[in-house]
Order: structure tokens, then C-alpha cells, then sequence
């Protein structure tokens, strides 16, 4: 807040608001009724989900069987949705922890959406750890509990146990992060509130909070410990998740690359689901002046840098299988590029290293319709990278008479399509039930950021610089 | 809340602006005035030690929760896998520390951030049936607020007000819990 910002950089706030219009523009969608576009969309995605749920259903009653799956592609779209929605579910924590460690200011307006977008995605992810398990309902055998079947636990050595913990640890973190930067919005929202009902409903998950000065400095000290937490903990979910197969003697999957080119791979995806969900949610909210062409070209520049470290892994794994003159290695990847599964690799490498390269035009970058577009693109792509990954890698097997191919049956297709309802329910529910914005936060960085001053009553304002230079002469 | 045993009459300062609530502190602290709490939408740095708040010591329950979920990890692999039931996989020892690195790991954030959040929750009195002590409604939207307790200061009313003012107040109320 009394951080000096340059002139010239531009401003992240436009429209000259003031703390209280950030509080009416973010809170009046939280108050009013649902609009008309948020409750057709809510009804397709509610549909949707009982689509998926009763296909779920089904998958669990009859058994995997009903997948496409056989004796030598054991994993396909189950794990590859499962990476998929985990390495979205990247770019919230992201946002909010390593750019809060960077002094970031434009993630203030983003971190709020992202961060649900985070646990909503996590969720998914979790939902096809327990999908391909087969038995849900013994689901906690994951966990090191005591038991009454001998002294059986889990194996501590296998990565999946770690994937148990680095998940769940994820979720939980995440989610208390997001939770503990709520609690100042629902407060305000709790002060507007006009009825008793959400008086008393935003009052209790605002657990009493008044904003004293005591609070606020722990608070932001909390937030810094856990930023720095969770910056780590980001990176490890989805070194964990890579070691799923780099642990593994499988050709095509023993790589040492995988826990960096995952985790840029991780970012690369997140910031494209973000990108996809903000460009909506400004539009719908009617928050230009929030989320303004500077953070969407800002979270751009990201895609662009790990979209070209994946490249750089991509290229790097293609080489160290030639070099490495292992023929099962180097099999494994010609195979991925000129095998059955050729057009799979090449929508990868199509979608994930030359598409969005085109971000490096200033125009693109700052063009809503083609982030938009080649945020879907980048999303297309890191899915195909996962499904190339996992199936390329084991549909021909060692002996010959073992090669197989993979097909999606329709329930392959429908759970995946359950992951879409699930999320998209989450989401609508967030963005019509909290502020999809940051408003403690935004109004952080108003002075320093904003196209120009609000104007106080007292009329003074001192010790800051204003972004906009005209702004001295709209105040007289 | 740290101040949930309040009860008696406070004089409210209310400010527009978060530069002048800071400058009003040191002005009515100078000024002989004992406050008893700044109110505020968000947070404004060098509030705290402007009014003479003690720094947290959250740091340090952040530590020992996450000094308690490493030792957690330590214990559960080396009770599982050393002692209760020893097994090798992957030609590793059966109790070799490096593999739980992850698992040691996760705890210990694990721990670290749910004791720590639990511990801020615990010492500002947070929790989802208390209800909040608001000495202005708007200091939650564009307002802030210096709540002055007029029981621990020998100033009068009067005076406290005149100086409230000259410092920057746009208002000053009278609030009674």
C-alpha cells in the first residue's frame, strides 16, 4: 500500500474507483438474485453432473470392466484426467502464494477465482484417484490406519502413498489459504447483508472478524507463512504426481526430466483454465476495470514462458532416448511420434509448443478472443501430453504379442464428462455465492495502482504517487 | 476477540483515509490520548507499531506445529516400516529415511499450516459463533475507525473529540457495548 509505484508502469485499477465502489461492485453480485445467463448455466451444469453421476454410478456398480481398459493399457483416460485436472489445479496456488512471495500486484484481482478454481479442480482430480481404484467405499486403505487385517500398512516407499498425502495436503492447505482469505470479504458482506438469513450465514463463516488493527497484522503475517508454505508444497504435488511414473521401469516414463517439465506442464495448463474462467467471469460481472488487459497479458507471459520450457522437455526427453542407446527407450519415443498414436503426439506438440508461441505478439497477448481460444488449445494439448504419457507408453508392450490399442468406451467418455459437471457446478456456486474478487486486497493496492486517486472527503492524500500523471489536475 | 470483554463507552473516530488514520495515531497518541483499537477494511502497513501492538509470535506456532508433523512422519514410517512391520521393496532398507522425504514433507506443512491457522483463530477469538464487536459497520466497506475507551483515559470527552478532529476525523460517535 505505501509501496512507491513508477508512473509509467500502467495501472491495474482503472475507472477511478474508490474503496467503496470496489466493495458495491464486487458485493452486488454476491446480493442480488442470479442472473439469467448464471442460472442457464447452472441448470446445463447441474444436468450435466446427474449425467455423470448416474454414468459414475454405473461404472462403480459394474465394475472397470466397463472402461476401454485392458491387459496391456491398464491406465488410460482415468489417470490421464487425474494429472490433467491436478495440474490445473496448479495455477491457484500459484497465484496466490509464489506471486504474493514476488510482490506481484496484479495477482490480487485473479488469486480469489483462481484459488477456487484450485480446489474445485483438485476435487476432480481426486474424484478419478477414486474412480480407478474400483471400490470407493474402501477408499481409506490409502491411509496408515490401524487395522484389525494384521499389521498391514500402506508402503511408505510406493509414490502413490505419497500422491495420497501430497494430495491431500494440497487440498487442505489450499483450501484453508482460500477459506482465511475469504474471511474479510464476508465480513463485509456480512455488514451489507440485508437479511437476517445471510446476516447470520456470512456472519458465521466470517467467524467475527472486525478488521482491528491486532488481527490484520497477524493476519497478513499468517498469510506470508503460509504463502511461503505453500510454495513449495505446489511445487511438490506435482513432482509427487511425476513420480507415479519416473519411479516406475517403464520405457517412456523412467525420466528424470518429469518432476520440472510436470510442474511447468502444471502451471502452463492452470493459467490456461484461469485465463478461460476470468475472461467469463469479467465479462459476466461486469469487472473490466478489475481484471483489465494488464493481468490477462500478465498471466500471457507465464503461459508463454512454461509452455517453452515444456517444449524444451519435450525435445530433451526426444534426445536423451536416442542417447541414452537404450533401444527400449528409444523405441518408446519414436513409437510415440510415428506410431499408431502419432496424431496425439502431434496435437500435443502442436497445441503446447507451437501454438502458443504466438503470445509473443503483443497484439495476441492482449487480444481477449485469441486468449481466450488458445488458452482451450493449451488445455487440449496438455490433456493429449498426459494420454500420450500414459497410453503411448504401455500399448506396445515388451513382447510383441502383447501390443494392444486403446478405445474410450462411452463410459471413458462420461466420467470424464461427470469431472466437467462436478467443477463447473463448484464453480457457478462460488461465483454467485462469494466475491469472485479480493476486495481487502484490491483496495490494498487502489492508491498505488490505480488509474487515480479516489478522491478523499478530508482531501488529503499524501505520500503516494499516482499512475496516471493527468491525475493531479482531475483532482482540483 | 482480544477485546470481547469490552463493555463501556467508546468515542469513534472515523477517517476516510488509511494515510490519515496512521498519521491521526501518532497525532493522538502525541496528544496524551490512550487508543484503544484502529479499525480497517484491509490492512495498512505500520498500523501496528504506530498504536504499540507487541509483534506476533504466530512465527513461532508455525514452527512447533511443523517441528510436531516432521516428528509425526519420523515416528509413523519408522513404527510402520522399522519396527512393527519391516519390508523391503525396491531393495531398500526396510526403514531407509530417504524415501519419506515426501511423506515428511507433506506433514510437516500439513501440521505447520493447520496449527498456525487454528493458532490465529484461537489468539483474535475467531470463530463461527462469535459475534463480531463492530464499532462502525463501515469499517468493514471505506471506512476507518479509532475506537478510544473513555473508562481507561483521564481526557474528557469533549477534548478527546476536539482532538479526534483536528487530526482528521470526519466524525466522531459515541458507541456503548
Amino acid at each position: 500500500m505505501s509501496h512507491v509505484t513508477s508512473a509509467v508502469r500502467t495501472p491495474l485499477v482503472t475507472g477511478g474507483k474508490t474503496y467503496a465502489d470496489v466493495t458495491e461492485d464486487i458485493s452486488k453480485q454476491v446480493e442480488g438474485n442470479p442472473t439469467r445467463e448464471w442460472t442457464i448455466a447452472f441448470t446445463i451444469a447441474v444436468i450435466v453432473l446427474t449425467y455423470g453421476t448416474a454414468c459414475l454410478f454405473w461404472t462403480w456398480w459394474e465394475g472397470l470392466g466397463v472402461w476401454g481398459l485392458n491387459k496391456t493399457v491398464g491406465w488410460a483416460w482415468d489417470i490421464t484426467n487425474f494429472v490433467w485436472w491436478v495440474g490445473i489445479g496448479h495455477a491457484g496456488t500459484l497465484i496466490s502464494a509464489i506471486l504474493l512471495l514476488f510482490r506481484q500486484k496484479w495477482r490480487t484481482a485473479v488469486n480469489r477465482a483462481a484459488e477456487a478454481m484450485t480446489i474445485f479442480a483438485v476435487i476432480c482430480a481426486a474424484s478419478f484417484i477414486m474412480m480407478h481404484a474400483g471400490r470407493p467405499w474402501v477408499a481409506y486403505w490409502c491411509l496408515p490406519l490401524p487395522n484389525t487385517l494384521g499389521s498391514l500398512w500402506v508402503n511408505f516407499k510406493s509414490p502413490l502413498v505419497w500422491d495420497v498425502f501430497a494430495i491431500s495436503t494440497y487440498f487442505t492447505v489450499s483450501l484453508v489459504f482460500w477459506y482465511m482469505g475469504l474471511i474479510p470479504d464476508l465480513a463485509t458482506i456480512r455488514d451489507r447483508a440485508k437479511s437476517k438469513v445471510s446476516r447470520y450465514i456470512y456472519g458465521a463463516f466470517a467467524m467475527g472478524w472486525n478488521g482491528s488493527a491486532k488481527t490484520w497484522a497477524r493476519y497478513e503475517y499468517m498469510s506470508l507463512i503460509l504463502a511461503g508454505l505453500s510454495t513449495p508444497l505446489v511445487l511438490s504435488v506435482h513432482t509427487i504426481v511425476s513420480f507415479d511414473f519416473a519411479t516406475s521401469v517403464i520405457p517412456g516414463w523412467h525420466t528424470t526430466i518429469f518432476p520440472p517439465y510436470f510442474v511447468a506442464g502444471a502451471i502452463f495448463s492452470g493459467f490456461a483454465m484461469v485465463q478461460n474462467l476470468v475472461l467469463i467471469i469479467r465479462v459476466v460481472f461486469k469487472l473490466e476495470d478489475y481484471i483489465t488487459v494488464e493481468h490477462i497479458e500478465s498471466m500471457n507471459k507465464v503461459i508463454t514462458l512454461t509452455g517453452s520450457i515444456v517444449g524444451v522437455a519435450y525435445l530433451t526427453e526426444f534426445f536423451i532416448a536416442w542417447y541414452s542407446g537404450v533401444e527400449f527407450e528409444g523405441y518408446a519415443f519414436i513409437n510415440r511420434a510415428t506410431g499408431p498414436y502419432w496424431w496425439a503426439y502431434w496435437a500435443m506438440m502442436t497445441c503446447n509448443v507451437i501454438t502458443p508461441q504466438l503470445f509473443w505478439s503483443r497484439a495476441i497477448r492482449r487480444s481477449i478472443v485469441w486468449t481466450f481460444v488458445l488458452s482451450v488449445v493449451v488445455n487440449i494439448g496438455m490433456w493429449f501430453e498426459r494420454f500420450v504419457i500414459i497410453v503411448t507408453s504401455l500399448h506396445r508392450d515388451y513382447l510383441p504379442s502383447s501390443w494392444a490399442m486403446f478405445h474410450p468406451t462411452l463410459f471413458d467418455i462420461s466420467d470424464y464428462i461427470f469431472s466437467f459437471g462436478l467443477f463447473f457446478t463448484l464453480f457457478l456456486l462460488f461465483s454467485k455465492f462469494l466475491p469472485v474478487v479480493n476486495m481487502a486486497e484490491v483496495k490494498t493496492i487502489i492508491k498505488s495502482s490505480s488509474e487515480k486517486l479516489p478522491v478523499s472527503v478530508s482531501g488529503v492524500a499524501k505520500g503516494e504517487r499516482v499512475a496516471n500523471p493527468t491525475f493531479n489536475k482531475n483532482v482540483e | 476477540m482480544s477485546d470481547a470483554h469490552d463493555n463501556g463507552k467508546f468515542l469513534v473516530g472515523i477517517f476516510d483515509d488509511d494515510d490519515v488514520v496512521l498519521q491521526a495515531v501518532k497525532e493522538v497518541k502525541k496528544a496524551g490520548v490512550r487508543i484503544h483499537e484502529v479499525y480497517s477494511p484491509f490492512p495498512i502497513h505500520g498500523l501496528d507499531v504506530a498504536l504499540g501492538h507487541p509483534r506476533t509470535r504466530l512465527g513461532i506456532a508455525a514452527f512447533l506445529f511443523g517441528l510436531s508433523g516432521t516428528l509425526t512422519a519420523l515416528a509413523l514410517t519408522f513404527y510402520t516400516e522399522g519396527f512393527d512391520w519391516p519390508m523391503i521393496v525396491g531393495g531398500k532398507d526396510s526403514y531407509s529415511p530417504i524415501v519419506y522425504v515426501p511423506v515428511i514433507f507433506e506433514l510437516t506443512v500439513l501440521f505447520c499450516a493447520l496449527g498456525m491457522v487454528g493458532t490465529f483463530l484461537v489468539s483474535n477469538g475467531l470463530g463461527p459463533t462469535v459475534k463480531p464487536l463492530m464499532y462502525d459497520l463501515r469499517t468493514t466497506d471505506n471506512k476507518f475507525a479509532m475506537a478510544i475507551d473513555l473508562s481507561k483515559n483521564n481526557i474528557g470527552e469533549g477534548d478527546i473529540e476536539q482532538i479526534l478532529k483536528k487530526s482528521g476525523a470526519a466524525e466522531v460517535n459515541v458507541k456503548q457495548f
